[in-house]
């Protein structure tokens, strides 16, 4: 009987496990954790702090059928690993020992590093009890300050706000995620959130959180004005957990380098999802991302190579779909690039491939809040942002995916002011027509 | 403007009642649980998009709640075989 272990409970984990159970029924099957709260939707987390959400409602399985699963979850932090030995050692000294190994321990908050960070009411958004916490500074803070960008800022800032309390929102630069996001989408994502009641402070630096018997009570920006607050949450983007792979001699980069198979440099050891960096076809780079559904389908490759299938991952191109100021926002593709001021490498709901800047001239239109932006290649879309209105967004995204050969209708794209949602609807309705025709 | 939006929302549930069920695009889905918590009729829907299966329970009343309130577009209606005919082919 093969023993699998497993570090993490996210879905990079818990498709790993389903995939070896899929194809070992006997399998022993080891989840380690150091989240008390094992698997539940780490996105949904947005929608809990806006009070759309119960907390019971996180959790995708019940703890009968994750039992069904015939998982043993433990509660513990791996340390480091003997590859050569197939052992775990475990935090306090413990050791557990395997046949096969994933490492899906994630991503976490990149420190926070302002003077006045260790006070009491600075918070990040990585998991559910900082979610709580969050929520139970919130009911009795007047005011907060939000540092930081991507995705997990607004989510935090939209919680705030959805739980009347004065929300400050700082930025550094002069726009909202300016590396993936153009000036445009920026600006809609800004104004919105002023219309929502954030108080939005472009061209701001914190220099110091500043406390009281071990409290927040304000932050002091960078030309001396202070802002008075009782929350200070930092979202300013995420760091691979590698430390474990470090302490343990596998090749690590940015994340824990693994090949298509999802293999480490290690024997028997493979990693997934947020934590691992992985090959790119597209763009012919190993990056990293921190999207649900890549961290699934890597753990899903992994589990089913870990129990003796040899399947490769083939990275789809990256996606998200995302709230922004409440605006439903699809990104696919590359489309931005450089660095933004806010983020210090991605956030969570973030690729690196997002900032790889195509050789491609920008196309868009916007009407009322809906905005579309196409990056348009030679033959091909290479990426594209779609806000508001989704009703092409599939269409889009299968377009860049499947590299659909644009050539006859690219001129058209790219005259002023073109009606690209009519032009795009158009020519999908055809490519899939002869698409669906060519497959067998 | 509401009163707009409600004639549509209501336009669009009458149809989808008679025309499809809801079907949903996993790739999009981060389990977040809204679509099941919203559910009238406690329908797991969540499930059904970790699945990739279409919601073809028979209680389901195609409502149109969990596609309405899903953040992500993961839900759509697709119509039921049955009545292309009707609509010309289409």
């Amino acid at each position: 009987m093969r023993r699998y272990a497993i570090i993490g409970s996210g879905p990079a984990g818990i498709a790993a496990a389903q995939a070896i159970r899929s194809q070992d029924e006997r399998a022993e099957l080891l989840l380690i954790s150091d989240d008390p709260h094992g698997y539940y939707s780490r996105p949904g987390l947005a929608y809990y702090l806006t009070g759309e959400l119960p907390e019971s409602m996180l959790f995708p399985f019940t703890e009968q059928e994750l039992r069904l699963l015939g998982v043993r979850f433990l509660r513990a932090r791996a340390r480091s690993i003997d590859a050569p030995a197939h052992q775990i050692e475990l935090e306090g000294g413990s050791r557990q020992a395997y046949d096969r190994l994933l490492i899906a321990s994630g991503a976490q908050a990149a420190p926070i590093d302002y003077p006045g960070g260790e006070l009491q009411g600075v918070v990040k958004l990585d998991c559910l009890e900082d979610a709580r916490r969050i929520l139970k500074l919130a009911r009795k803070a007047k005011a907060a300050v939000v540092l930081g960008g991507g995705i997990t800022a607004l989510e935090i800032v939209e919680g705030l706000v959805s739980r009347g309390v004065k929300t400050h929102y700082l930025l550094r630069g002069d726009r909202y995620w300016s590396n993936v996001l153009d000036e445009t989408e920026s600006k809609i994502v800004g104004h919105r959130l002023v219309e929502e009641g954030v108080r939005l402070h472009y061209h701001t630096q914190v220099e110091q959180i500043l406390g009281k018997g071990g409290r927040v009570v304000g932050v002091r920006i960078q030309d001396g004005r202070q802002i008075a607050c009782d929350l200070v949450a930092v979202a300013i983007g995420i760091r691979p957990r590698v430390e474990l792979a470090q302490r343990s001699e596998i090749t690590i980069e940015r994340g824990i380098l693994v090949n298509e198979y999802m293999e480490t440099s290690a024997p028997d050891v493979y990693a997934a999802g947020d934590v691992a960096q992985v090959y790119d076809p597209f763009t012919g780079k190993s990056v990293l991302d921190s999207l649900w559904g890549p961290a699934r389908a890597q753990g899903h490759t992994a589990g089913m190579n870990m129990s003796g299938q040899h399947i490769p991952y083939l990275k789809p191109v990256a996606f998200n779909v995302t709230r922004l100021a409440n605006l439903t926002t699809t990104i696919i593709g590359r489309v931005g690039g450089g660095r933004d001021p806010d983020l210090l490498g991605i956030a969570r709901g973030d690729s690196e491939i997002w900032r790889q800047l195509p050789d491609a001239i920008a196309a868009q239109s916007d009407f009322n809040v809906n905005h579309l932006r196409l990056l348009v290649g030679e033959q091909t879309l290479l990426g594209a942002v779609v806000m508001g209105d989704q009703t092409l967004s599939q269409a889009i995204q299968h377009m860049v995916a499947r590299q659909a050969d644009i050539r006859p209708v690219r001129q058209q794209l790219l005259q002023p002011k073109a009606p690209l949602a009519e032009i795009i609807a158009q020519f999908w309705t055809q490519w899939k027509k002869n698409d669906n025709a060519q497959q067998p | 403007m509401n009163l707009k939006r409600l004639i549509k929302q209501e336009k669009t549930r009458r149809q989808a009642l008679v025309q499809g069920y809801v079907v949903p695009e996993t790739a999009r889905c981060v389990q977040c649980g809204i679509c099941s918590y919203y559910c009238p009729i406690n329908i797991d829907v969540r499930r059904h998009a970790w699945l990739g299966e279409p919601v073809k329970d028979s209680h389901c009343l195609t409502c149109g709640e969990c596609v309405a309130r899903c953040p992500r577009g993961v839900l759509r209606f697709e119509r039921t075989n049955l009545f292309e005919l009707d609509q010309g082919g289409e």
